[in-house]
């Protein structure tokens, strides 16, 4: 199970974003979080795929506590939880073609020997063509991108997988098939999935569970502003 | 359907009020209208290769084919410009013309190597310092601070006056002074660089801080560390010319335009202005056609700057 407890996390010293956050992703699930803009999702998914450190609070990973964060987490633990961000552009080196990017996982951990391989049968599986392979991100649609950017994420095997608005720029076909491959990896190899969307309808349909993320009312006046926690409102 | 532009006068359509609107031609006020900009900046490319590759090639092959030409003849002492002498003789009677393009030659190459020294030099500082970040970033940017409060032509004395007449000293007196604006340009590209969703892509999938170093920050920024040296090697040349002239730069032996015109200075005063003219000429067209390529590049490279020239 990949959890967070007692997250508190923020950009601005005093004006936590998430404050106080706890959650729960067992693995073979797929954990909807739904929300407003700005109310922390994105921070939420950053701190559980061990990129940015909480000012306090608590991840563990299969019951491992997690004792640092980017360079400073164990490769083991960064390789066990994927992350698929909202723009795919954003998300890609622009120099690598696609086949790069989707094999760059596999380079970073020196399995060589099964690159090509997996890396074909990835490319297969979510839809990308071999003349597509070859193409540099500017060379292609957004949809394609991002299937790129799940093939990349689903490369090593991550035990868990974190979707941060992965369908939001997406067309419904595109959208339909992303998750029909993220399912197949929920059910065959029992992964952990949390699904942030803006899309409610999605994630009911998706989601074995949603998370509702609130954000506190934010003060006006003389009071200094303060954003509340989220109040994980469980449906 | 008629023309928006023949129908109401582009003059009048803005400036008396009566439109709200403008002529999309003029996208902004007070720039030239139609291509003129592109066809300097185009004019300004090809002029400067084209003078930067005849000078090249000036200075390699002329001093080559001259021979003797080139060297001392006392019976020809201070001639003007002639036919024979384009640029006249100096005060040894020397080809100032086979001279100063064998002082461009050498000039040319020091600034090249001092540029490309300064470049990788500042390129390591400025990536370490941007990809580390923290106390290691604090550090190495006070040590930048530090070299450049000395003024760059002070210190370059100082470290030349150590190792006097030769050619390593003039070189590392450039580049241990002008690395510093490199290191600033990298870190700031690598520090933007660092917070791009790709790079955390990279560490998600178990890169290591090296790998995203080498795969992902530093491709990044080889056009702009590139450009760089390119932009510093005028800076050079005239750094490397000062140096000599002053006498502390390259040995007597090895004419550089420094050299030259640190010669040259007491000539004049006799009136053989030739003998200064013409070798500082050749430096200012040379110094013009490398700023004019950069300045090009950076205009290519620069995506600001590339939509200032658009309008």
């Amino acid at each position: 199970m990949l959890s967070g407890t007692g997250l508190v996390a923020g950009y601005r010293k005093g004006t936590p974003v998430l404050n106080g956050m706890d959650i729960e992703i067992p693995a073979g699930s797929v954990v909807g979080l739904a929300g407003p803009s700005g109310c922390g999702k994105s921070t939420l998914a950053r701190v559980l795929s061990l990129l940015q450190q909480p000012w306090a609070g608590r991840v563990s990973v299969d019951g491992a506590v997690v004792t640092g964060f980017r360079h400073a987490a164990p490769r083991e633990q960064r390789t066990a939880i994927g992350l698929v961000f909202q723009q795919p552009r954003q998300a890609v080196d622009p120099r690598f073609t696609l086949w790069r990017i989707i094999a760059e996982p596999l380079h970073a951990l020196g399995r060589s020997e099964e690159l090509s391989g997996r890396v074909a049968e990835l490319a297969e599986h979510l839809g990308v063509s071999d003349e597509l392979l070859s193409r540099r991100p500017h060379e292609v649609s957004d949809g394609q991108l991002q299937r790129a950017c799940l093939a990349r994420a689903l490369a090593v095997r991550p035990r868990y997988l974190v979707c941060d608005e992965m369908t939001a720029m997406l067309d419904a076909s595109t959208t339909a098939a992303l998750v029909r491959v993220v399912d197949e990896q929920v059910r065959d190899a029992g992964t952990g999935v949390l699904a942030i969307s803006h899309d409610e309808r999605l994630l009911e349909r998706w989601a074995h569970r949603v998370v509702r993320l609130c954000p506190a009312p934010v003060w006006e006046g003389d009071r200094r502003p303060f954003r509340g926690g989220p109040t994980p409102d469980e449906v | 359907m008629g023309d928006v532009r023949e129908s109401v006068p582009e003059s009048t359509a803005w400036e008396s009020g009566s439109g709200q609107w403008r002529s999309a031609a003029r996208k902004r006020a007070g720039t030239p209208r139609g291509g003129g900009r592109e066809v300097r900046a185009r004019i300004r490319l090809w002029g400067s290769l084209g003078t930067l590759v005849a000078l090249v090639l000036a200075a390699l092959l002329v001093p080559a084919l001259a021979g003797n030409e080139g060297g001392v003849h006392y019976e020809a002492i201070r001639l003007p410009p002639s036919p024979e002498h384009p640029f006249g003789t100096d005060t040894a009677g020397r080809d100032v013309f086979v001279r100063a393009l064998a002082g461009l030659r050498v000039s040319l190459l020091v600034a090249a190597v001092s540029a490309l020294v300064s470049t990788v030099l500042g390129a390591a500082v400025g990536t370490i310092a941007g990809a580390l970040g923290g106390w290691t970033d604090r550090l190495l940017m006070r040590v930048v601070d530090t070299v450049n409060a000395v003024p760059h032509l002070l210190l370059g004395i100082v470290i030349v006056a150590l190792y006097r007449g030769s050619v390593v000293a003039v070189v590392l007196s450039i580049a241990l002074t002008h690395w510093t604006a490199v290191a600033r340009i990298v870190r700031s590209e690598v520090l933007s660089l660092r917070q791009r969703p790709y790079i955390d892509a990279a560490i998600s999938g178990g890169a290591t801080r090296w790998r995203v170093l080498h795969r992902h920050l530093l491709p990044a920024i080889v056009p702009q560390a590139a450009l760089s040296a390119v932009l510093l090697i005028p800076h050079a040349v005239w750094h490397e010319t000062a140096l000599s002239f002053l006498g502390l730069g390259l040995p007597p032996h090895m004419a550089s335009i420094g050299n030259i015109l640190g010669d040259g200075r007491e000539a004049v005063l006799l009136g053989a202005w030739w003998i200064i003219l013409f070798p500082s000429a050749l430096l200012v067209v040379t110094t013009l056609a490398v700023s004019g390529i950069a300045a090009s590049w950076r205009d290519g490279v620069v995506p600001r700057r590339r939509s200032e020239l658009a309008l």
